[in-house]
């Protein structure tokens, strides 16, 4: 299956070409990092986490999302998703690797990173993170490629393969359960410690993540013809609601126990979040605004069946992605952090460095993602499996 | 099988450039000796064949005795009690860095970084 | 494929498997159990034993930042701990208000003694330490007499346990310490390198030689060192006397750092 990396437009070589392009002048921003240290990040003594791990946060969410078309494939056979099921495991696949470098890119002391193999630490949450990832990573490339090679051949996959799909929906699950936990376990962070972290990182995983495949389909589907069927993207859209919905009453229950216990702590996060501090909005408040506007703007979209699959989709999903991002990726560790240990503030902005490093595992995931995809594109076109 | 000269000369060379250093090694008569400038003391916390060959290893056991369970004391195999630290224990004697531990890495091509946080004695400096 | 061959490869792929698998973990069984050393271990002749070491800051002794800093210079010159002039620096032993130290005792009529004076941190020592149970490495662990201490030699430089410490204890070296050490103060101590955390150590390495901490020696009776679990320490006797409080005692860490009030 290999040989269909070997051919295609020249566009495609020419986006292979610019990733890479990518890829080596973000090394270039890593290398600075490993020689000078992450003094050259934002992150500070009391903000000990930024940018990398909020990232690395959010693509377990991405990689976990496979899992919403896996399971209504499998467990309830909504066959209208078999087409397009091993877009959703390749970007796992791709998402699995993004979450490892963002952590090897976030170690002080990378080169000791199999320390965390060679002395195991079954009290440490980091530790089961990795093993349900490097777990996860398995089950996706053994499914989804034995999967397309059966397509292949137009034959059915092998039966063994169908209970690791059955262990990989439970997977899923665990894999951002185990993240929110790196979080929820911790005491003294008010804006983490809370029972309902687990619920909502699922939430806005199995949201957000079938939107960017839902994003990327559209961008192939304009490129290669490759077509999802009409009655898949109806029903993952309608998915995509569901959790979004979900997603934002996680959230307004957050907010209400926080204000209506009362409680100093809890509340600082959620103020600061949104208003800042002494009177002036933090940079992060005004994300946190527009997250507001665009998730209440995409459920606008999203709810009324009328325009769920009509010509805004697209704008309604990228709304969506940006506003669980904003959410995750950057309110997360900033409401965290930022109101620190000593009840005061200590501000974080990532840095240039920290940025371009951020892009440069963003640029290793895309490429991972279009060598998969093209992969996959190339056999449903040999089996006549590409639109209706 | 196809090409079959091609392919046993390419085994052949291939074989030879792998075991090539054994040949150089066995045969070769350019070793040097390291030249490392030994310290006065007559002997070391145990034998110098065990020093040579396990110091990093006895010295990462000291560093988790030391660390871990407080065993900050060692009994050599002579009944001879030594202070575990290597700072203040093994660089006592062993002050000349440059001439003992750095020559015998550098000849090894190895280079651990135990001095990027112990102190180097300052002392033949 | 011929099916034997693929049944030959099968079986041998499992086996070689099998066999790679068992040999690894009777490997890492053996080493774990297996001494190097021809000699053998033990505690030093002079070390200062506990069950459960604890201090006792006698805050009321303290008139003002002034007095406070030759502790910290104490600690600091110690273990040459580098003086970086960001809030990316190292911390073994620091000052802050009465109102970052203790946010959930604070009320804005308390006594002005109590409200203006600045207050020590450092490692709590927890009997419950948060640090520990989040690292994935066990380069912080908790010392049989109490001590939670740190191997830098492992630290991944992960930071979860800055994440996990409640006290903010915890200092990571975001750059080289020694460009902000050009000649360490002690020589006898090693420093620490980047991409790794540090923290107070309850002068683990000085308790071996049977002396107190270096903050305790520089506080000249101020503050006390001990064993807890000894009712007829000096510590006990202080805590019994006196009224004491403790950090965020509601989050379960129990705390080894008290502070008379």
């Amino acid at each position: 299956m290999l040989e269909k990396l070997l051919t295609g437009p020249k566009r495609y070589y020419l986006w292979l070409l610019f990733l890479l392009c990518v890829i080596g002048l973000c090394a270039l921003a890593y290398c600075v990092q490993v020689m000078t240290g992450l003094g050259v990040t934002g992150m500070n003594r009391d903000v000990s986490w930024g940018l990398y791990i909020s990232q690395f946060t959010y693509f377990v969410g991405v990689a976990a999302s496979a899992v919403m078309l896996v399971l209504p494939a499998y467990f309830h056979h909504y066959v209208k998703f078999k087409r397009m099921i091993i877009f959703g495991e390749f970007m796992a696949v791709a998402a699995v690797c993004m979450c490892a470098l963002f952590i090897v890119v976030d170690l002080g002391q990378p080169h000791r990173m199999a320390n965390v193999m060679l002395h195991p630490t079954p009290n440490s949450v980091m530790f089961y993170d990795m093993i349900v990832l490097i777990g996860y990573l398995c089950l996706n490339i053994i499914i989804g490629w034995v999967t397309l090679e059966a397509e292949r051949l137009e034959v059915a996959p092998p039966k063994w393969v169908k209970p690791l799909v059955y262990l990989s929906i439970i997977w899923a699950f665990s894999i951002h359960t185990v993240t929110a936990f790196l979080y929820a376990g911790i005491p003294g962070r008010h804006y983490w410690l809370t029972a309902i972290m687990a619920a909502r990182f699922l939430s806005s995983a199995f949201c957000s993540g079938p939107a960017i495949l839902l994003l990327l389909l559209f961008i192939v589907r304009r490129l290669t013809g490759f077509d999802p069927g009409r009655d898949a993207i109806k029903t993952l859209a309608t998915i995509i609601v569901y959790a979004m919905c979900i997603n934002v009453f996680f959230y307004l229950l957050e907010i209400f126990t926080s204000f209506y216990s009362n409680i100093p702590g809890h509340m600082e996060p959620i103020i600061f979040l949104f208003q800042g501090h002494g009177g002036h909005l933090a940079w992060v408040s005004y994300f946190m605004w527009a997250a507001v506007i665009m998730a209440i703007a995409s459920l606008a979209i999203l709810i009324p069946p009328q325009t769920r699959t009509g010509k805004y989709l697209p704008h309604a999903l990228v709304m969506l992605v940006l506003a669980s991002w904003i959410d995750k990726g950057l309110g997360l560790l900033i409401g965290g952090f930022t109101p620190n240990m000593y009840e005061t503030f200590t501000p974080y902005m990532p840095t240039g460095i920290e940025i371009t490093v951020a892009l440069g595992v963003y640029a290793i995931g895309a490429l991972v993602l279009s060598l998969l995809w093209k992969i996959a594109l190339g056999i449903k076109r040999d089996v006549n499996n590409f639109c209706d | 099988m196809y090409n079959k000269k091609a392919v046993m000369i390419g085994i052949v060379i291939l074989v030879v450039l792998l075991s090539s250093p054994f040949w150089v090694g066995l045969f070769g008569t350019d070793y040097k000796e390291t030249g490392v400038v030994k310290p006065n003391q007559e002997a070391c916390v145990e034998n110098a064949a065990f020093m040579r060959a396990q110091h990093m290893r006895l010295l990462n056991e000291w560093r988790d005795q030391a660390l871990r369970n407080e065993n900050r004391t060692y009994v050599a195999e002579n009944g001879k009690k030594w202070e575990i630290s290597l700072q203040n224990t093994c660089m006592k004697c062993h002050t000349n860095y440059d001439g003992f531990c750095q020559k015998c890495h550098l000849s090894n091509s190895v280079s651990p970084y135990c001095w990027t946080c112990h102190i180097i004695p300052t002392e033949g400096k | 494929m011929n099916t034997n061959r693929r049944k030959f490869l099968k079986v041998a792929g499992l086996s070689a498997f099998a066999l790679s698998s068992g040999l690894a973990g009777l490997g890492t069984a053996s080493d774990a159990c297996a001494q190097l050393a021809p000699g053998s271990y033990g505690h030093g002749d002079k070390t200062a034993h506990a069950k459960r070491w604890a201090m006792v800051i006698d805050t009321r002794q303290f008139k003002s930042a002034e007095d406070y800093k030759p502790l910290i210079r104490a600690c600091h010159e110690a273990h040459n701990v580098p003086d970086i002039p960001d809030n990316k620096n190292i911390k073994w032993m620091w000052l802050d208000s009465f109102e970052h130290v203790f946010p959930d005792d604070m009320n804005e009529h308390m006594s002005q003694r109590i409200k203006n004076a600045v207050y020590p941190l450092l490692c709590n020592h927890c009997t419950n330490p948060p640090c520990v149970r989040v690292c994935p490495t066990q380069a912080t662990y908790k010392m049989a007499d109490g001590i939670v201490a740190m191997d830098y030699h492992r630290c991944i430089g992960c930071r979860f346990c800055m994440a996990g410490c409640p006290y903010g204890a915890r200092s990571f070296n975001f750059y080289d310490p020694r460009l902000y050490l050009p000649k360490p103060t002690n020589p006898r101590f090693p420093t620490r390198m980047i991409g790794v955390v540090e923290k107070c150590t309850f002068c683990a390495e000085r308790l071996a030689q049977g002396l107190m901490p270096a903050c305790v020696e520089a506080a000249k009776g101020k503050i006390l060192f001990g064993d807890l679990e000894d009712p007829e320490s000096s510590v006990r006797k202080a805590l019994a006397e006196n009224y004491s409080i403790r950090r965020k005692p509601n989050l379960g860490t129990q705390p080894g750092v008290y502070y008379l009030i």
